[in-house]
């Protein structure tokens, strides 16, 4: 019963999906407002017709029905509440219709705002927005439907919405659990983040769509999309961040970032994104590279929904696989469809989109900001070569290959000492010209500090080339910074007199996108000192050791005091050892690496021990052990430097973004309240 | 005997000889350790599951497959010919990277030109723009003062409002 109302709500919201996209349509051909106010209607009402389906589907997976083969899949019994909420995004079908949810969510936010001053917008953006809800409906009702359910044929059991002739409903007592692998923390906010950040850059592109279709190539676009794309970046960064931690805690290798293809389907629109933010300013500030804009927001979009279909159809298994689901080639369709469709709607409005400005030096920060653009593009080509490549080569030859960290660590990596180089030099070069001169004068002090600090790593003992380049970087991006940071904050307190606590807090709240972008350049500069230390100076060991003994690793020794086994209530069995950490003949204390086995989906999971400091991590995994004798268990550990500034930095990250990111008053709303005021102290006078 | 049968059964026994000598060599080799082990199988991909180094993979075929890299170690094989042979097994999808051949070219040349033409882009580009004349309004071709930066900021908040009011 349950089922069917929350799949006949879903049909009707695509049903008034179409008809927001036709009224919308109409209404701005035909010039009637009421149609496009109509549409406007059709379009916040998907929020709340999405919000009960997903209540639906919830509901059914809270209470235990298992004969809905989605819920059968991912909850079961022994499963805590919490779990059984999340698993909303366990699996394919619901973890659709939670993007849906979102994506409503998020469109209908944006037509709740005012339009009176970008009314020939509107239509667009309500279309474009419908457009992608449209689609994503389509996929949920016709293909991966979450409120199927199991029917006893003559034939045999099958899986339907409606019940086939002769059958009779199965109703299984428990269900099959969601899988262990994401009955974790980060796991269970990592999608969910992930999936803000994809639907809210659907927003821009919305705007830039209604931009090119109206014809209106002035920058307003950008600035009121401005936020949406700083909460898009936000997210998504956020969704990357958390699916590294929570790999480092589960996946039991030793790293927070494999180069996997899942990995990259998300990384891949955070590339373009992060081009698109640096570019826009150059639009905003001097008129420029408007068409470039256009074509990065467009692969921006592309990219989420490709990311989605890498991730969804089957693709990365195998190309028949692919071909085999009927998610896969509907969602390459739509791909290929927008992104012509775009494409050419840009070309259309070629010539409106010239630029206003002109460049005059290579060491601008505009000129700078497009090669910041370069390495982007670069990185994005890398990985989508990377990615698409055992597709081509599996279609093309019958083979499957695979690529694999070393590809893209040796090709990505030069890129990104670029990208950190441009970080440290571009907030010191002028918008419109800059040379060589101005630059260094600006650059002169901060270089020399990175110079003493190279010059105190080398005196540590340091002698890795990448490790030394990457050290210097890192430090002169932070010096630059810090630089530009203390010289703004000394003249503002030179000036107003206030000390220097209240000059910071000022000047970074009048001019919050610099220097929320600058803490989060300061966040990047943190994370890539945890990236060096991991990547350069992470060492392994592996033993198998009887109780007593003892495993050394980077001045650690690991001593194994005892293993247990026993079988937890939430249907698993555990192997849980006991060691001992030392450091120079010091007692650290104990860690508890382990391995869980889920019995109902036939799961092990490998848990590492982790000792965690700032200055490196001890990370233990048991890897195997006798069952019977408990005297012999064989143990991985890993010395990884510096790791925990990856998360460190990231948490900086986030919070720059939210500095860069917080609401502006509105000037008009702030004018608007003072005249209030004023007449309120008026009449009361 | 004929001279050819004569030297088959030489070249027999001095091949029989070479591979006893190898055999006492590789004997004498010692066990692999794990790190060894895992040395090789880090850079081979388990042949079953999707996308996972050899070397942390949990199941119990990679187990087996581990003790065979143990094994090939032990009869003095080098990592290059264990990657081969697993490779020639399992296909070349066991192998981190796309051998560098046929086809395969296309992944390693095809980025590096992309980003090689994007260059060529941006200088052409920015060759074009500076070509231009440039515009009677010079701007600060020094880094702004903050002090400067407050009208600047004024400035902008004029544009913006105007442009607004559009």
């Amino acid at each position: 019963m349950i089922a069917s109302v929350g799949f006949g709500v879903l049909v009707l919201t695509f049903l008034v999906s179409l008809y927001g996209i036709g009224a919308a349509v109409y209404g701005v051909r035909s010039g009637k407002a009421v149609w496009v106010e109509s549409a406007r209607h059709a379009q916040q009402l998907t929020f709340p017709l999405v919000t009960l389906a997903a209540g639906a589907l919830v509901y059914l997976l809270v209470t235990g029905h298992y004969e809905v083969s989605f819920v059968y899949s991912v909850t079961s019994n022994a499963m805590p509440l919490y779990l059984k909420v999340t698993s909303w995004w366990g699996g394919q079908a619901g973890s659709l219709t939670f993007w849906i949810w979102l994506l409503s969510a998020f469109t209908t936010a944006v037509t709740l705002r005012r339009w009176e001053r970008d009314r020939e917008f509107l239509p667009w953006v309500i279309v474009v927005s419908l457009v992608t809800v449209a689609f994503f409906l389509a996929l949920v009702i016709f293909f991966e439907n979450p409120f199927t359910r199991f029917w006893a044929t003559p034939t045999g059991e099958v899986e339907a919405f409606f019940q086939p002739a002769n059958s009779v409903p199965i109703f299984p007592s428990d269900g099959r659990g969601l899988n262990p692998l994401l009955r974790h923390p980060g796991m269970i906010i990592h999608p969910p983040m992930l999936y803000l950040g994809f639907v809210s850059f659907v927003i821009p592109f919305a705007f830039a769509i209604a931009a090119l279709v109206t014809g209106r190539t002035d920058d307003r676009w950008i600035r009121l999309t401005r936020r949406w794309t700083l909460v898009a970046w936000l997210f998504l960064s956020l969704g990357l961040v958390l699916g590294g931690r929570w790999a480092y805690d589960v996946l039991g290798w030793g790293g927070y970032w494999g180069w996997d293809p899942v990995e990259i389907a998300a990384f891949m629109p955070w590339l373009s994104g992060t081009a698109f933010l640096h570019s826009v300013m150059i639009q905003e500030k001097r008129g420029l590279f408007k068409r470039w804009n256009m074509v990065l927001i467009i692969l921006t979009y592309c990219l989420v929904i490709f990311g989605t279909f890498l991730t969804r159809s089957g693709v990365l298994s195998s190309v028949h696989a692919f071909a085999q689901s009927a998610i896969g080639p509907m969602f390459f369709g739509f791909i290929g469809v927008t992104f012509i469709l775009s494409l050419a709607l840009l070309l259309y409005r070629w010539t409106d989109l010239e630029a206003e400005g002109t460049m005059h030096s290579l060491l601008s920060r505009e000129s700078l900001f497009l090669f910041n653009n370069l390495l982007f593009m670069g990185i994005l080509v890398i990985c989508f070569s990377g990615v698409i490549f055992p597709l081509v080569s599996e279609l093309l030859t019958g083979q499957k290959v695979t690529v694999g960290p070393p590809f893209y660590e040796r090709a990505t990596a030069p890129l990104f000492v670029g990208l950190l180089f441009l970080m440290g030099v571009a907030p010191l070069s002028a918008w419109g010209h800059s040379t060589i001169r101005t630059l260094g004068r600006a650059l002169w002090k901060p270089a020399l500090v990175s110079v003493a600090v190279l010059g105190l790593v080398l005196l540590a003992g340091v002698r890795s080339f990448g490790a030394l380049l990457g050290f210097w970087l890192v430090a002169f991006t932070a010096s630059v910074t810090l630089y530009e940071y203390g010289r703004a904050v000394l003249a503002r307190a030179r000036r107003t007199g206030e000390n220097l606590w209240m000059a910071f807090w000022n000047l970074a709240g009048r001019n919050r996108r610099r220097y929320g972008g600058y803490t989060i350049h300061l966040g990047i500069v943190l994370m890539a000192i945890g990236i060096i230390g991991i990547e350069i100076f992470q060492q392994e060991t592996q033993g198998t050791l009887k109780a007593g003994d003892s495993i050394q690793l980077a001045g650690y020794t690991v001593t194994y005091r005892k293993l247990d086994e026993f079988d937890a209530p939430d249907g698993r069995n555990v192997a849980r050892a006991v060691v001992d950490v030392y450091r120079g003949g010091r007692y650290l204390g104990e860690l508890h690496p382990r391995r869980d086995y889920y019995y109902a989906s036939q799961q092990p999971m490998t848990i590492p021990g982790v000792r965690s400091t700032l200055e490196d991590d001890l990370y233990v995994l048991l890897v195997d052990w006798r069952p019977i004798s408990a005297d012999g268990a064989t143990f991985k550990v890993f010395h990884n430097p510096l790791v925990n500034w990856v998360w460190i930095g990231g948490i900086w990250l986030i919070f720059g973004t939210l500095v860069a990111a917080w609401p502006d008053r509105d000037p008009e709303v702030e004018q608007a309240r003072a005249t209030g005021r004023e007449r309120l102290a008026r009449q009361t006078a | 005997m004929s001279k050819k049968v004569f030297l088959l059964l030489l070249l027999l026994i001095v091949a029989a000889l070479v591979g006893g000598l190898v055999q006492t060599a590789r004997a004498q080799q010692p066990t692999p350790s794990d790190n060894d082990v895992n040395r090789v199988a880090r850079q081979l991909y388990c042949p079953v599951c999707e996308n996972i180094p050899l070397d942390v993979c949990p199941t119990t075929a990679c187990q087996e497959w581990r003790e065979l890299i143990r094994l090939k170690l032990s009869e003095g094989w080098s990592d290059e010919q264990i990657k081969e042979y697993f490779a020639m097994q399992y296909g070349d999808r066991v192998l981190a990277e796309p051998p560098r051949r046929g086809l395969n070219w296309l992944v390693y040349v095809l980025p590096p030109v992309a980003i090689l033409a994007g260059a060529v882009l941006v200088v052409r580009i920015l060759r074009r723009m500076q070509a231009k004349p440039a515009p009677a309004e010079a701007t600060p071709s020094v880094p702004l003062a903050p002090e400067d930066e407050y009208l600047k900021r004024v400035e902008e908040e004029l544009k913006r409002v105007e442009k607004s009011g559009r």
